[in-house]
Order: structure tokens, then sequence, then C-alpha cells
């Protein structure tokens, strides 16, 4: 491969290369379908390849610098209550890992986590670890204009995600759209018009990657709650 | 990050292979042009190609889906991609987000002419 003495002009926007990740963190223990996992992208996946995209208008009552600042400062505030990311307490920067719980606004809620792979100044990029529903990729930006953008490249991660897709697929419609309401208020903007647009890419599903199942972060979650009194039993 | 232009060159390697060779910034916004390099390359017949990353400069995660929609045409396509030409910088990105084993890395054109020959790549 190619040598070069000079620092890429992007070296500071990407993460490290990690090959198991690890909560940066952690305090509530939610962290275990994060701790040692590979991060997943699309073709790492198991079913069919979507490209999904949201998006707000929010004109001139921020730039989209200072809109993605924001949005890195203030990530998980902006969460609806289904959602909650146990991100650190600075901004979002590249190589964070952080755990994250999705559910029920106050049902049991499944363990699962992001890391960082890219933030600059125009945008922030999201990959997912193994388990997780989405092997993929979710790219959160300010385009000009200003526009608040939020871009998914993902494949389901194992068949019995892919099972669940229509049902998720509204859930994470409701899910970006509160998200972007709730940014474009924060600027402002109380009346914004989150649209969508959903495009299959590739219809056809990885099926040497069905074992991508062992991971599936909605059953260890589950197994984690109902073997929690064990776990209480033996710290006493 | 306001002049964004990346340069994308196609040309037949043998009867069987194209190379293209991407040069700049490669971001999404250069996703037509990478299509329409495709295209041409297909166009050659080509049922391997080969990615020369030389010339880049400078790539956000954008391009990396970027690539991730390519895969998707070539396999499409039944055509197996090799990518050539990387600084260890842009190998790590590659290795970060799992591309690279989707995408097998060479260390010249040579190399990767031989293995798509031979169908050792993705």
């Amino acid at each position: 491969m190619t040598e070069s003495s000079e620092t890429p002009r992007d070296a500071q926007y990407w993460a490290k290369k990690v090959d198991r990740l690890s909560v940066s963190e952690d305090p509530k223990g939610v962290g275990y379908n994060v701790e040692g996992r590979r991060v997943t992208g699309p073709q790492q996946g198991f079913g069919r390849l979507w490209q999904r995209q949201y998006w707000t208008d929010l004109g001139d009552a921020v730039s989209p610098e200072d809109l993605v600042a924001d949005w890195r400062e203030n990530f998980g505030s902006y969460w609806p209550r289904t959602g909650v990311f146990h991100g650190s307490l600075g901004r979002i920067e590249p190589g964070d890992v952080a755990a994250l719980q999705v559910g029920g606004a106050y049902g049991p809620k499944m363990a699962t986590g992001i890391i960082v792979v890219y933030a600059d100044d125009e945008s922030f990029t999201f990959m997912t670890p193994e388990g997780h529903m989405f092997a993929g990729m979710i790219t959160f930006s300010g385009e000009p204009g200003t526009r608040a953008h939020i871009r998914i490249l993902l494949r389901t991660n194992d068949p019995l995600w892919e099972m669940a897709w229509p049902v998720m697929k509204r859930k994470e419609d409701v899910f970006w759209a509160g998200t972007l309401s709730n940014v474009a208020a924060a600027h402002g903007v109380l009346d914004s018009v989150v649209e969508e647009e959903t495009e299959c890419l590739d219809r056809s599903r990885m099926w040497s990657h069905w074992r991508n199942v062992r991971h599936n972060a909605g059953i260890r979650s589950g197994l984690h709650m109902a073997s929690a009194p064990i776990r209480a039993v033996r710290v006493k | 990050m306001a002049d964004r232009v990346a340069t994308m060159r196609v040309r037949e390697a043998d009867s069987k292979c194209a190379v293209i060779e991407i040069a700049g910034d490669v971001t999404s916004a250069c996703d037509a042009q990478l299509e329409a390099a495709h295209q041409a390359a297909s166009d050659l017949g080509a049922q391997g190609i080969v990615l020369d990353f030389s010339g880049l400069e400078y790539m956000n995660s954008g391009g990396i889906g970027m690539l991730v929609t390519l895969l998707v045409r070539t396999q499409r396509q039944n055509q197996r991609l090799a990518a050539v030409g990387l600084s260890e910088h842009y190998q790590q990105i590659f290795e970060l987000t799992r591309i690279d084993e989707a995408i097998v890395l060479y260390a010249d054109e040579a190399s990767a002419l031989s293995a798509l020959a031979v169908g050792g790549a993705a």
C-alpha cells in the first residue's frame, strides 16, 4: 500500500481503527451488548439493503455548521422518550463508543450501542455493533439551506430482525421524526415538517450471515433482564 | 472543505478488467460520478473492476457509503471489485468500517488484476 508522510486532511475526523468495541462511559451498566463486539456495516448484515432518509428544513434559524455543532453537543437530549443515549457528557467525538437503550417509553428497553466513526463540522456518522437491529451507517448532517438531515444505510443484522423489519421500520419513522422535531424546536422552529424517503438498494438477503442471530441484542437483553435476580444473589 | 472535487478516469486494463482511477475529494456528492464511471467500465465489458485510490486526498463517511452502493451495483452485474493505492490512513478506514471484507485491498494493480483473473476478489 502507498506510504505517505503527510497527515491527510480528514485524519482528525475519523475514529482510530478498533477490532473490538469498548464502551467509553457506562455508569449504568447497559453496555453489555456492546463491550467486545465488532463494528458491523451494511456488508456484514443479513437483510435487504435500504437507504432511508429523514429531513426537516430549518431555514435561516441556524447555519449548517452551528446546527451540527449543537447536535454533537446535545445529541442524546434530542432523542424521543422511547430511547436513551448513554453517551459521554461532552460532545460527540470520533471514536466514542456509547451504549443506548431503545424500546417503549415505559416498558423494558433493549440495550445496544453505536460507535462514532466520523465527525466533522458538517456531519457525523455512527456505525452499529454486532447484535444491533441494523448493520449500518447513520449520518447526521447540516445541509445548506439549512436542512437537518439523517441518512441511514442499513441491512437488518439477522433473520429475526429481518422478520421484525415492518414493525421496526414504523418505529424508526416515529423515532427519527421525533428527533428531528426536537432538533428543530431547539432552534426555534416549532412547526417543522419532517419528510422521509426510503429506497431498497438491494433486495437480496445475505444468507451466509444468518448466524449473526447469535449476537441478537433483543434476545440478549431479554436474557440479561431475566437473569438479573441471579446476578443480584451472586453480588450478595 | 468548500471545494470538493473528485476526478474519476476509467481505462481498460485487459480484455476482462477495467481500472477506475479515483482522485481528489471523495464524498457522497461524487455518487453520480462513480455511477457513470462504473457504467463506463461495464460498457468496456469489464468483469473485474480495480479502484485505484492513489490520488485520493480526502474522504468522509459519505464516501464509504458510496462504495457500499457501488459494491451492490457490481454484485448485481456479477462483477468483482478490488482496490489498490490506499495509503495506510485510508487502509485503516476501510478496516474500521469493515468494507475491506467486501472490497479486497491489493498492494498494486498487477496483483489486483491477477486476483480478479482467478476470481480472488469480492
